[in-house]
């Protein structure tokens, strides 16, 4: 059995011992579904509620791809912009801190109030959210340029624009893809989030109601949801990750034999 | 004060780097520190100059002022009959640290001068698959690198890397070549052996090479002339040249001769040394 075989299996083995444990322990202590729903449970409610729930999960999920291209775009041409200057990371720092600083929570009321309940106000959380982890990825990739590599390009007449293109955007990938990963989830979260302050569509908009009306078993069938889709986001980049920064890891099957 | 070029330049070959009253003086009033006196330095197209000296001394900050890297605080840099501005230079450099980019292929890596610098940059996409491909192949078959074009540089060893960072420096054929200690990091036996191969690669194609080292014996073997430099703030002490006829072997480095140059050599900067400190 290979090493990465072996490493699946327990991870998928611990999965499993965690809901196992948890339907174990809502039987023994007879937990009401009130309270906290049995696994199968709450995957009994997804299946028959699917229909219902299916357009709210594409709701979701585009919203949140949209958010979060615009958020990559944000990131990566402002953590180009301060990162290849000095000047403008010094300046621009402490604004970016600031607006990171603020819980998304408090802007979702104002994005409301400028664009009206429903999706734009979740593009926008979601882009509020996930741009700042890019820029800083971005900008310490680049600004952590090893001068040498730069200079042998300097010295060949190379301009700031042949530096970026060849030097210090591909030495920030690994740093691009790690923020990625991190950038995708928070996505979800601001999705969510402006969903159940307001919107009448979306996973977070029937979390919001389930929990009105009491159907514990449909909000736990929400989260199902969102943590399954946040993982099927983070493995996709992880798989174009090992594509175009395999150098980094120094995979061996990138080796010609 | 600009010389005259006309004034200064006889009958004598055309210079390809001329230093006048250059030095460079770095920070700010009050902490400022005299990396380089006022340096006056002439080398003629075709030489290979090998510029020695204690470390510190100075030795790099010449090769940056000549590439245009750093700006001369006083003085003047000519290189190949103009002054040395940002603009675009024919020039090679390979530094002590490979700086091979780690994402690239050695082939790709070989290349990159040629995605950058102008003629070549214009036909880059054309080319790159064909003419300059072979171009490459036939680069690194000169260092003896072929078959290692798919590789990447975590996978060569120290020597081949400096191997393939040489073939890089040269790639674009550069009338000046810059070499910032480049056998420095290597074992002695793997170094004797590169500058075998970077003299070969001087005779083929005789660029005007500017050659900074510690080590005198690696001058000896590749200058045509060789510059002792003083601790800092550096000046040139020395400047002899450099007679053994080519190609010079590694035995030629026993001969009473070459010694008797390195010992005159190493007495000039042990006294420069003791100058400073007393």
């Amino acid at each position: 059995m290979t090493y990465a075989l072996r490493r699946r299996l327990w991870a998928a083995a611990l999965i499993l011992a965690f809901f196992v444990t948890w339907e174990v322990l809502c039987l023994a202590l007879d937990v009401s579904d009130l309270i906290v729903p049995r696994p199968s449970q709450v995957i009994a409610t997804l299946w028959v509620r699917m229909p219902v729930l299916w357009p709210h999960i594409l709701q979701t999920l585009w919203t949140t791809m949209i958010g979060f291209a615009l958020g990559v775009i944000v990131g990566v041409v402002i953590g180009a912009l301060i990162g290849t200057s000095r000047v403008a990371y010094d300046t621009a720092y402490p604004l970016l801190i600031g607006f990171s600083s603020i819980p998304k929570v408090a802007v979702v009321p104002i994005f409301v109030l400028w664009f009206g309940a429903g999706p734009v106000p979740a593009v926008l959380t979601a882009l509020a959210m996930c741009f700042f982890p890019i820029v800083v990825n971005i900008a310490t990739g680049l600004a952590t340029t090893e001068p040498e590599m730069e200079d042998v390009l300097k010295s060949l007449g190379a301009s700031k624009m042949d530096l970026l293109l060849n030097v210090g955007l591909p030495r920030t990938m690994p740093f691009f893809f790690a923020s990625l990963k991190i950038a995708a989830t928070f996505a979800f979260v601001g999705t969510v989030l402006a969903e159940t302050v307001a919107s009448n569509k979306g996973i977070g908009n029937v979390m919001m109601s389930a929990s009105s009306n009491f159907d514990v078993p449909l909000v736990f069938a929400g989260l199902f949801i969102l943590a399954f889709l946040g993982v099927a986001l983070y493995v996709v980049f992880s798989v174009i990750e090992g594509r175009v920064v395999g150098w980094a890891n120094r995979r061996t099957d990138l080796s010609p034999s | 004060m600009t010389p005259d070029l006309a004034q200064i330049q006889p009958e004598r070959k055309r210079a390809a780097v001329e230093l006048s009253r250059a030095g460079v003086t770095f920070g700010q009033a009050g902490a400022r520190v005299q990396a380089l006196q006022p340096t006056d330095l002439r080398i003629d197209e075709g030489e290979f100059l090998a510029l020695v000296g204690p470390s510190g001394c100075g030795k790099s900050t010449i090769l940056k002022l000549v590439s245009g890297l750093t700006r001369p605080s006083e003085g003047a840099v000519i290189v190949g009959g103009r002054e040395v501005a940002a603009k675009a230079l024919r020039i090679g450099m390979a530094f002590q640290n490979p700086t091979l980019l780690p994402w690239l292929t050695i082939e790709k890596n070989v290349m990159l001068p040629l995605k950058i610098v102008r003629p070549f940059r214009h036909d880059f996409a054309r080319k790159k698959r064909g003419e300059y491909r072979d171009r490459v192949h036939a680069a690194l078959a000169d260092v003896g690198l072929q078959g290692f074009a798919n590789h990447y540089p975590w996978q060569l060893s120290g020597g081949m890397l400096q191997r393939a960072n040489l073939c890089r420096a040269l790639i674009h054929d550069p009338s000046l070549l810059l070499l910032d200690e480049p056998f420095g990091a290597l074992d002695q036996f793997t170094r004797e052996e590169l500058w075998g191969t970077m003299q070969d690669l001087w005779i083929k194609r005789r660029p005007t090479v500017i050659l900074v080292t510690h080590d005198l014996k690696e001058a000896g073997f590749l200058g045509t002339r060789i510059c002792v430099m003083s601790a800092r703030p550096g000046r040139i002490i020395d400047d002899s040249p450099v007679t053994f006829p080519r190609p010079r072997s590694i035995e030629m480095t026993f001969q009473p001769e070459f010694t008797a140059l390195n010992q005159r050599l190493r007495e000039r900067i042990i006294s420069a040394r003791q100058e400073v400190t007393a």
